[in-house]
């Protein structure tokens, strides 16, 4: 279990990093899914099923949704203006 | 700001939080302990109560004026939001572009997928305070799996599942609920959102008091204000064009 543990640890601070070095942010929505679903698996390790759920639900799915519809907007509107 | 006066407030910033990191971390009960008094507490609370799920007893019961207080907040920001999105005064709405072009298989997986999204969420909200889960979260899975629809291809057809004033009127009701239950505890004289229901048999689904109660409340507001958060940045991507330039005059 604490192996798991351990394990789960480091993939998380590699994906933090990743989703931090990833400078494009169409890009950042989508490695920031995937840092999101890692944080669950951890949380689920730790005993936290209910924080696990509500970090899938919302760092996984909806945050990054939000995000790519916010770039989206932008560019649409920059495009526009022009 | 230049750079170095970025770094410089960077530093500062960083160098603050790594002393108070380290300062709180000595001090922390050793990873995996055997003592908690916190668990302790809340743990004979929430068996008092009949609540098997002590995380959900303590957000609808124990701490229930935390939870109230997040959802205010999180009902604000999604007015903010929405405000901020509407159309500007040289826009127009229009008619949003029929479907995309889509992969079958992610087409037949989206609409798939979409009934059975549904389903979990209800069941998370529902059974919140005897298993993993409560309002927020299957809220959260209602409004994501209500926009399956969209991953499927199809904006039009979200639309025509999503009328907007109902989740608007959702989210008041889910919020005036939650407000309501507080006032029937004041008015029972225990307490703003004190749980005043008979507690039932231990596990099964109407139990608990007014755990499951608060919990579906919050779904349906979570559930409907993501819905319509997620609405405003649609719309405005998706249904919403320039005015052209002889309509401003």
């Amino acid at each position: 279990m604490t192996a798991l543990v351990l394990i789960m640890i480091g993939l998380v601070a590699v994906g933090g990093t990743v989703v931090a070095c990833t400078g494009d942010p169409k890009r950042q929505a989508v490695t920031l899914s995937v840092y999101g679903l890692l944080l669950g698996v951890l949380f689920l390790l730790l005993a936290a099923p209910d924080v696990a759920l509500s970090q899938v639900a919302i760092g996984s799915a909806v945050v990054p949704l939000m995000v790519l519809l916010a770039v989206r907007t932008v560019r649409a509107e920059r495009a526009r203006r022009r | 700001m230049n750079r170095t006066a970025r770094l410089v407030v960077f530093a500062l910033g960083a160098g603050a939080l790594a002393v108070l990191f380290v300062a709180a971390l000595l001090k922390m009960p050793a990873f995996g302990a055997d003592v908690h008094p916190y668990r302790d507490a809340t743990m004979i609370a929430a068996l008092l109560r009949r609540a098997p799920n002590v995380v959900t007893s303590i957000n609808f019961d124990q701490r229930g004026l935390d939870t109230f207080g997040e959802e205010t907040i999180l009902l604000a920001s999604v007015v903010g939001a929405t405000t901020l999105l509407r159309p500007g005064s040289d826009e127009r709405r229009r008619t949003p572009p029929g479907d995309g072009r889509m992969l079958h298989a992610t087409r037949l997986a989206g609409y798939v997928l979409l009934p059975v999204t549904l389903i979990v969420g209800a069941d998370v909200v529902v059974h919140g305070h005897l298993t993993p889960g409560g309002g927020f979260q299957g809220g959260v899975v209602l409004a994501t799996g209500l926009h399956l629809a969209y991953v499927a291809g199809r904006y039009p057809a979200l639309r025509r599942l999503r009328p907007l004033d109902w989740y608007e009127y959702g989210e008041a009701t889910g919020m005036g609920a939650v407000v309501a239950l507080g006032i029937a505890g004041l008015v029972a004289g225990a307490g703003f959102l004190a749980n005043i229901l008979p507690t039932g048999i231990f596990g099964s689904l109407v139990s608990a008091g007014t755990v499951p109660l608060f919990s579906v409340a919050i779904g349906i507001e979570v559930a409907s204000g993501v819905v319509v958060l997620l609405a405003g940045f649609f719309e405005q991507d998706l249904a919403v064009r320039l005015r052209p330039k002889e309509d401003v005059a």
